[in-house]
């Protein structure tokens, strides 16, 4: 099996190699290296299962059961944008409901459902740990938090026009302080 | 940021930049771990981390210095991990102390893989806190760049390597051996107790995982002395604890308290009580997992493990969730239900079939479906649930439903139909099915 066949950079190749070597045992460095994939790719499809197996050294088995676990790990491409609202009991006590039935009327699909255009997909996601300031929703390393109808409008609106709107936890990306 | 007077965790929270490693210096920073490598034994460091009293702040409030000791003497290999998994419900204090205090956490880190004799530690961040993850990663890379990591530390001779591990989504991964699974590249399924993790873990070697407030309070330990932490709190419950605050209250947020604070007070004079136009009519005090109280019980406890466990609950992770009058118990009960269905790991039978059930009655009975005898049926599920598995999950969704059916039975009666309407029908409006 080619390693390009999954169409990995070079420098991807060499962080899953680096990440061999740094952990204890080849097989505990499959979920890094999944997410290696996963952040290049942005889904692990067959010939990523391919490679991990080669790399290390496991049963095709062994990678779908971890890959069919967790559910962050995907093995479909995905919609251009993922919005994950939290539907747990902090959020839905501050109005996630409200939110999520907004959402649903904007995009024209319900919880679950992806735009035909694949531009958007809704998910109802488990507690975010941001419980105190729901409700939230997260979209890929972005969290936004205190959402109201109208903070929905915003997030939509910019991402219609591909831009990704600043998030509350943004700051840290920027390597800022408070 | 901060909201606390108490500064044994929370001192750091207000501080601009904080995270970077030459204000974390000049705040006296890694001092305690000077000190320990160069004039402590490891045995001293446990017995100090045992006299000071902390128990583990993960949910179980396990004595931290005990569970060290229990590190065969002998061992070749030793790991740790810190469970930065956050995924209770309620609770969002980890996030705090990794965000504006990550070296905190990676100095008691050190100091605590030093006290049981690890050479390899992990920190197991869930995969949703993608963007805190970097932070924490780029402080390790700073703590290694300085010395405090890597060969040779501080010129002692104690060699550390210390990885982030990113989580992908699971609950689950939280349980201690859950997670150990998780990073040797499994799914993350916990393991049947004994043998514990003490004694064969992470590769059938001795680990301890513990939570991340455990090994944050670790650094203020060895600096200031057991004696002084254990002025704070009360005689089984020493110290100060993170509370994170959740639901309609005038300042929710993550609170530093002495345990033993009591409730009435923190909710009064902290929190500012609810915000206007709204009533308390229960507190969740320990995360989603441990039974509710309602306003006039919640009123009477103390915030510290016994006095919660006097009145039927625990601390657990003190993720607190406030609850308005506003609230439709059975509705916040299916909300909880569906996320230990979702989250049930599958391998034990009462487990994976019971917390599927307590949804779908609940959910029936939201639908107006109802019928006489779902209450003692949800009770007889609940019966068949607990304590019969290998990890606590199934008590973890037991333990909330009971205590809402019982606290708050009235709400569930009233949606006993005598004569129940024609299954389909249901109540619900579209898009609130779950
Ligand atoms: C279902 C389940 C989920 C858990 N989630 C967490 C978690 O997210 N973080 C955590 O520190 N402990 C969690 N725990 C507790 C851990 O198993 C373990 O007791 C804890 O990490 C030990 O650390 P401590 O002694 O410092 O508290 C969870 C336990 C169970 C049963
Ligand atoms: S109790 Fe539930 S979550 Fe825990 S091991 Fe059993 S099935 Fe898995
Ligand atoms: S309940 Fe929504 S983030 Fe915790």
């Amino acid at each position: 099996m080619s390693e390009n066949s999954c169409n990995l950079s070079p420098d991807a190749l060499a962080r899953i190699d680096a990440l061999i070597e740094r952990y204890p045992t080849r097989a505990s460095a499959l979920m890094p290296c999944i997410w290696v994939i996963m952040d290049e790719v942005g889904h692990v499809p067959p010939a990523g299962v391919d490679l991990l197996t080669e790399k290390l050294a496991i049963s095709p088995a062994r990678v779908h059961e971890v890959l069919s676990f967790y559910t962050m790990f995907r093995t479909e491409p995905q919609a251009r944008y993922t919005l994950q609202v939290c539907h747990n009991i902090s959020c839905h006590i501050m109005g996630a409901r409200t939110v999520i039935a907004h959402l649903e009327k904007r995009l024209g699909i319900r919880l679950g459902e992806t735009t035909p255009d694949d531009m958007f997909a809704l998910e109802g996601v488990e507690c975010l740990g941001a419980c105190g300031m729901g409700p939230c929703l997260q979209l890929g390393k972005h969290l936004y938090e205190h959402l109201t109808p109208e903070k929905v409008d915003g997030i939509l609106e910019s991402l219609r026009k591909g831009v990704v709107p600043r998030a509350d936890t943004d700051r840290l990306a920027a390597g800022g302080g408070e | 940021m901060s909201n606390s007077q108490y500064n044994i965790l929370s001192s750091r929270f207000d501080r601009t930049d904080g995270h970077k490693l030459p204000v974390y210096e000049a705040d006296g920073g890694y001092k305690a771990l000077k000190m320990v490598l160069s004039s402590m034994q490891p045995a001293e460091v446990r017995d100090t981390v045992k006299e000071s009293g902390l128990r583990g702040r993960g949910g179980a409030g396990f004595p931290t210095g005990v569970k060290w000791g229990f590190v065969p003497p002998d061992a070749d290999e030793v790991y740790f991990f810190v469970n930065a998994d956050e995924s209770e419900p309620g609770t969002f204090k980890d996030r705090y102390l990794l965000d504006y205090d990550p070296h905190g956490t990676i100095e008691g880190t050190i100091i605590s893989c030093f006290a049981v004799g690890d050479r390899l530690a992990f920190i197991y961040i869930r995969g949703e806190f993608g963007w805190l993850i970097d932070r924490v990663q780029a402080a390790v890379d700073e703590a290694y760049a300085a010395g405090y990591l890597g060969k040779n530390i501080l010129g002692s001779g104690y060699d550390l390597e210390m990885i982030v591990h990113k989580g992908a989504g699971a609950y689950i991964c939280g349980e201690e051996t859950g997670l150990i699974n998780s990073v040797e590249g499994r799914k993350g399924q916990p393991r049947i107790k004994p043998p514990f993790p003490a004694v064969a873990g992470f590769l059938n070697k001795p680990t301890i995982v513990n939570n991340v407030e455990s090994v944050a309070s670790v650094p203020w330990i060895i600096n200031n002395g057991p004696e002084a932490y254990k002025k704070f709190g009360t005689e089984k419950s020493c110290g100060t604890k993170l509370f994170s605050v959740s639901g309609p209250v005038k300042k929710p947020g993550v609170y530093e308290i002495p345990l033993g604070l009591p409730f009435r007070e923190f909710f009064h004079d902290w929190l500012g009580g609810m915000v206007d136009g709204e009533e308390l009519k229960a507190v969740i005090v320990g995360g989603s997992s441990v039974p509710v109280l309602p306003a006039a019980e919640v009123m009477n406890v103390n915030l510290d493990y016994e006095s919660l466990a006097n009145a039927g609950t625990m601390l657990g992770s003190g993720g607190m969730i406030i609850i308005p009058e506003s609230c439709d118990m059975v509705e916040l009960i299916q909300v909880l239900m569906h996320f230990y269905y979702d989250e049930s790991c599958g391998q034990c039978t009462p487990c994976r079939e019971g917390t599927g059930w307590l949804h779908k009655l609940v959910k029936k009975l939201r639908g107006g479906e109802g019928t006489a005898g779902d209450l003692d049926l949800l009770e007889h599920v609940c019966q068949g649930m607990a304590g019969l598995t290998i990890c606590p999950l199934s008590d973890a969704a037991v333990m909330p439903m009971r205590s809402f059916i019982d606290k708050f039975r009235p709400e569930f009666e009233a949606l006993i139909q005598e004569t129940a309407p024609v299954a389909g029908s249901s109540r619900w409006p579209r898009g609130e099915q779950e």
